[in-house]
């Protein structure tokens, strides 16, 4: 947690190396201890997925046969049985199966008949590859359009903008996907409609996959702008009316000094909380938009898991999931601090 | 506000726009429900009947939105669709306001470590992508109505319980409830008689704003084939359907059916914000419809 210290005056810009040292020393600490949290958290998380497993009616002997369930002899299934050890008490499965997560082994995908270990390592890169080119667009769109709009607040640009992110929030983001394929695939005909490569293709070209990568992105970080956009458009307008830019305004600065240099610097600090807490939703939206968009990423192999009632690899991404968004959190308080003098690491 | 005199008087500003808008809101939702309400009287076609000599239809006086794959009507499929979806909505809005609410009450009136632990578990669901969450609960249960519902209460729960739990630590430092207690009121008179009266209005206001969130996420689950049973016109079914439809060119069997749940949804999420506002300026939202 990061608090603002309690004597916050207006600090005067304090990058002396010697409190910038001091202020960054708390950070191994903070480090430290946000890593024991995630432990509990971790833990917590791992069993209750577990335990829910465990509640299903899901057999996972017939599961890993597949259709050679209906043929195989019920021997053969109680040796499969035996072999994972289902029939055990579920303390001791929850125990093994944590004990193989820490050894690096996540299990044997029964949908897809590999390690989950090859199944995340070969779709993991480029659902990062979506989010993170998605979550670039997103910032970039938002603080520009944000600005605009709380530069001329209430005027036709603002107004329009607004309205215009209250729809976006209602619409589904799977709809607004089938929505691009349909105008931009299929009638304009500009781009692909799916798949991260042309059919023909051979290899992954890097100029054929953005091609293929331009409206799922897009899609993307359309459904995610209006948060961040009416964000930054009030945060930008709120800071509009602080001292220190009135300060500046009559001072004479140019307007577009006073705007990006004053304004919408004291605005960006709140932004990456803001970046923090909707990585989930971002990562939600890339399950569904790899889904619409038939890309070999980690959503939509989750879903084809979740179809086939393939608990190691849907625990797998899970918690995989829920790694990174605790290590996100983590970053977005560091770089926090980093950035604001007046915020101690020291809670 | 009119015993406080106020040296300079608040101006509310009330932008012409937003009775405007609201109306507009008041407009669809009255008219979704009447329609949904009605359509087996005024327009009684089995919504799952298929023809197979009318399949993707483009939208004409016949069939105003077109007719789908299996020669379905898509804007009577999708009047059908809309009624299941708000009534999964609702329900499931409802056991998330039952869940979180009880959290809530637990947490704040124990408080000590119960409230700690609680609200430890609340901020470690919050950072989990939920519809993965989501995902994984229909996926051991077996796709399936109550599945559904299940997961969204069990994911929609964390905002209702924050809200009631706040809510009543901050009454409980309130001087009517130490008048009650130093009167002689007993447990339950304080709680059924000054705790719940504050509760419930926040409470109804909390359900009424997870509607929206709820259809949504049953969409989004009934879209990825994890939701409702494939028969049932559901608006994520639909869409789902409606993708096979798509890539031959008749983009209405999916575009129509979400259309009309954005429009639906959208009014709803405004209105209920204007509720909100009125309710407590204090974090009055920037929705001025």
């Amino acid at each position: 947690m990061t608090t603002p210290a309690p004597t916050a005056a207006p600090a005067p810009a304090e990058s002396t190396p010697r409190r910038r040292s001091r202020r960054l020393a708390g950070a191994g600490a903070v480090v430290r201890r946000r890593l024991l949290v995630a432990v509990p958290i971790l833990a917590a998380t791992s069993a209750g997925m577990f335990a829910l497993g465990a509640a299903s009616p899901i057999d996972p002997a017939q599961q890993y046969a597949g259709a050679a369930a209906f043929t195989t002899t019920e021997e053969n299934l109680a040796q499969i049985r035996a072999n994972w050890g289902v029939d055990d008490p579920l303390p001791v499965q929850y125990l093994r199966w944590v004990g193989n997560l820490l050894q690096g082994d996540l299990g044997w995908s029964t949908s897809r008949h590999e390690p989950v270990t090859s199944v995340l390592a070969a779709r993991a890169g480029w659902t990062l590859l979506l989010v993170g080119a998605a979550l670039a667009l997103v910032l970039v769109a938002s603080l520009l359009l944000g600005t605009l709009a709380a530069y001329r607040r209430g005027g036709w640009f603002d107004r329009a903008l607004r309205a215009t992110a209250y729809a976006v929030q209602s619409m589904p983001v799977f709809w607004i996907g089938l929505a691009a394929i349909a105008l931009f695939a299929l009638t304009l005909g500009w781009l692909p409609a799916g798949g991260l490569t042309d059919i023909t293709a051979t290899g992954t070209d890097p100029a054929d996959v953005a091609r293929h990568l331009i409206l799922p992105v897009g899609v993307l970080a359309v459904a995610q702008l209006p948060w961040f956009v009416l964000f930054i458009r009030d945060a930008v307008a709120d800071s509009l009316r602080d001292d220190h830019v009135l300060a500046a305004r009559a001072r004479g600065l140019p307007g577009r000094t006073v705007l990006f240099g004053h304004a919408l610097r004291t605005a960006l600090l709140p932004f990456l909380t803001l970046v923090g807490t909707h990585l989930p939703e971002l990562i939600g939206g890339a399950v569904l938009v790899e889904t619409v968009f038939s890309l070999p990423g980690l959503g939509a192999v989750t879903v084809q898991a979740a179809l086939g009632s393939d608990f190691p690899l849907l625990a797998a991404t899970t918690l995989a999931t829920t790694v990174v968004v605790l290590a996100a959190n983590l970053g977005t308080d560091l770089a926090y601090a980093a950035a604001d003098p007046r915020v101690r690491l020291d809670d | 506000m009119t015993d406080l005199a106020l040296p300079v008087r608040l101006r509310r500003s009330k932008p012409r726009t937003g009775r405007v808008g609201a109306a507009a809101a008041w407009a669809v939702l009255v008219g979704a429900g009447l329609a949904c309400l009605l359509a087996p009287v005024l327009w009684p076609l089995d919504e799952s009947a298929v023809d197979l000599a009318r399949t993707r239809l483009a939208p004409s006086w016949a069939h105003p939105a077109g007719t789908d794959d299996l020669g379905r009507d898509v804007a009577h499929r999708s009047l059908y669709g809309l009624r299941v979806s708000l009534l999964v909505g609702a329900v499931a809005a409802l056991v998330a306001t039952v869940i979180g609410g009880l959290v809530g009450a637990v947490a704040g009136t124990l408080g000590g470590w119960v409230d700690r632990v609680l609200m430890r578990v609340v901020d470690t669901m919050a950072a989990l992508p939920h519809l993965l969450l989501g995902i994984f609960i229909v996926a051991m249960l077996r796709p399936s109505l109550g599945a559904v519902i299940l997961s969204i209460g069990l994911t929609h729960w964390l905002s209702t319980a924050r809200i009631v739990r706040s809510e009543l630590l901050s009454l409980r430092t309130r001087p009517f409830i130490d008048a009650a207690i130093s009167g002689g009121a007993s447990r339950t008179r304080v709680i059924t008689r000054h705790l719940l009266p504050h509760v419930l209005p926040r409470l109804a206001l909390a359900t009424t704003l997870m509607v929206p969130h709820a259809v949504w996420h049953e969409t989004a689950l009934s879209f990825l084939g994890l939701g409702l049973p494939p028969h049932l016109a559901s608006i994520g079914n639909m869409i789902n359907d409606g993708q096979r439809s798509l890539l031959t060119g008749a983009w209405w069997a999916s575009i129509v059916p979400g259309l009309l749940l954005v429009v639906v949804t959208l009014a709803l999420a405004a209105l209920t914000g204007r509720w909100r506002d009125r309710l407590d300026p204090r974090v009055r939202a920037e929705l001025n419809l």
